[in-house]
């Protein structure tokens, strides 16, 4: 058994490793392709008959639905995944894991928990996502002389459905949970060496994009359809 | 002390261990040894605990492994410490925290007590001042003197090698030696070393168990090992130079 004290000090550790360290890249990439969606929509709008809100009412409903908790959870793979994957395949390689199992401690839940708590702060992150992908929309949008600051304002605020939030984050929190146990699980079970690691890492990635990619279209099926 | 019976082990249908019986005495240095591929590591991992024998029994001061219950094994695991192969200090931490680990892990002291624990530890094993290093920071020396500190930190019955000194330049290699048969003396641990170097056989080695193909070929006091007729042994022991010359020098009356 884990004690609380050591296990306070992981699920921080985590935390600081999985989500902290993520905020960068996060937000560099939801402010620009919230830009683009902004942008994208601008340029197609070549009716003179649509209202100029849909921009700001595509960028909201894209970014909520779908490019925060999905597109992100897909780049999250890549980065912690294989992160997950390569430390604690690296442990098993060089035998810190036997390590830990001849001391007594149960290794799956000394190295596994930890995370899938720690990835509970996961939608803390996809709602910062979802927050600058709009903004950057706005930016995008207003700056960039397609709308102006009101319509666009407008659209985000028009015909808002409060459930595709709760569903937004439904889903974020299913995929916090592949996040943290998909990777663990090719890294803990891996065996060989270096190669294996990085082998490991790649089929991981892999792996816990297609667990996402999947659940994402059930739960849309269920929940939205 | 450890008593083996009738040890068998086998992966996908390969035996690797098959009938091994033996005892490994406290306060002693047992050693382990026999070619790559003899069953050591295997064996090893069984005496951990780590691989669960197919036939047969192990005992710890009379409590057979088997008929345990799983908190009866972590709470032996517990009185176990071993030194791997390749040190095994967990990387992310420093060589404070990886000797403090099972501290905090198992024991209910206070921080400052930890930390006078620790530091007579490190000092025991010579590494004052490197507290704060990391083991990628740290000679391949020092990394296993730290994984020596950490199998003793919390007063281990029983001390596992796996090949301490592989690795290690000769004269690093006779320091760990050392190291490790005086805290089996001090402690009264009943120490298990497994190796394929006759100059730690020599330097330490008190007890021999030599396997071969997953047998248990030969087992005597060390001061034997140059005096068996067994084929095997002789082979193994003389496999090296230095020892070769010696058994020539020896035969030829110099």
């Amino acid at each position: 058994m884990t004690k609380r004290k050591v296990l306070w000090k992981l699920i921080i550790k985590e935390v600081d490793d999985l989500i902290t360290s993520s905020l960068g890249i996060v937000a560099f990439i939801s402010f620009f392709i919230g830009a683009v969606v902004a942008i994208q929509t601008a340029l197609n709008l070549t009716d003179p008959l649509i209202p100029k809100e849909l921009i700001g009412f595509a960028s909201r409903q894209s970014v909520i639905l779908e490019f925060a908790p999905t597109f992100i959870s897909v780049i999250m793979a890549g980065k912690v995944g294989s992160f997950i994957t390569s430390s604690i395949g690296t442990m098993r390689v060089t035998e810190q894991i036997d390590a830990l199992e001849v001391m007594g401690i149960n290794s799956l839940n000394y190295l596994v928990f930890p995370k899938i708590i720690a990835l509970l702060v996961y939608p803390f992150l996809i709602a910062i996502a979802m927050f600058l992908g709009i903004f950057g929309g706005y930016v995008a949008g207003v700056y960039g002389g397609f709308v102006s600051s009101e319509e666009f304002m407008t659209g985000v605020r028009e015909e808002f459905i409060p459930f595709h939030l709760i569903y937004s984050f439904l889903k974020t929190f299913i995929f916090a949970f592949l996040l943290a146990t998909i990777p663990s699980f090719h890294g803990y079970y891996m065996k060989g060496g270096a190669l294996e690691v990085g082998k490991a890492s790649t089929t991981s990635f892999v792996w816990t994009t297609v667990a996402i990619i999947i659940v994402n279209y059930v739960i849309t099926q269920i929940l939205l359809s | 002390m450890i008593e083996v019976t009738d040890l068998h082990k086998g992966f996908g249908g390969t035996k690797i261990l098959k009938g091994i019986s033996t005892t490994f005495e406290q306060g002693k240095t047992n050693l382990i040894i026999g070619t790559s591929g003899s069953g050591k590591t295997v064996f090893l991992k069984c005496l951990l605990g780590l691989y669960g024998p197919e036939e047969g029994s192990i005992s710890y001061d009379g409590k057979k492994y088997n008929g345990l219950s799983d908190d009866e094994k972590r709470d032996l695991r517990q009185q176990m410490g071993m030194v791997f192969q390749g040190s095994a200090l967990f990387d992310s931490m420093t060589v404070a925290e990886n000797v403090r680990f099972p501290l905090e892990m198992f024991t209910r002291q206070s921080n400052s007590e930890m930390d006078d624990r620790v530091n007579e530890v490190l000092k025991r094993v010579n590494l004052e001042g490197a507290d704060n290093k990391l083991p990628s920071q740290i000679s391949g020396g020092m990394q296993k003197r730290v994984a020596i500190a950490r199998a003793i930190v919390t007063n281990p019955k029983y001390l596992f090698c796996d090949e301490p000194n592989s690795g290690l330049d000769p004269k690093t290699a006779i320091v760990i030696d050392n190291l490790i048969k005086e805290l089996t003396e001090e402690f009264n641990i009943t120490t298990v070393i497994n190796t394929h170097d006759m100059n730690s056989v020599m330097e330490i080695g008190e007890k021999i168990v030599f396997l071969k193909n997953g047998y248990l070929e030969w087992e005597a006091d060390k001061t034997q090992i140059f005096k068996t007729d067994n084929e095997a042994v002789t082979d193994f022991v003389y496999s090296s130079n230095l020892f070769k010359k010696v058994r020539e020098a020896q035969l030829k009356g110099l």
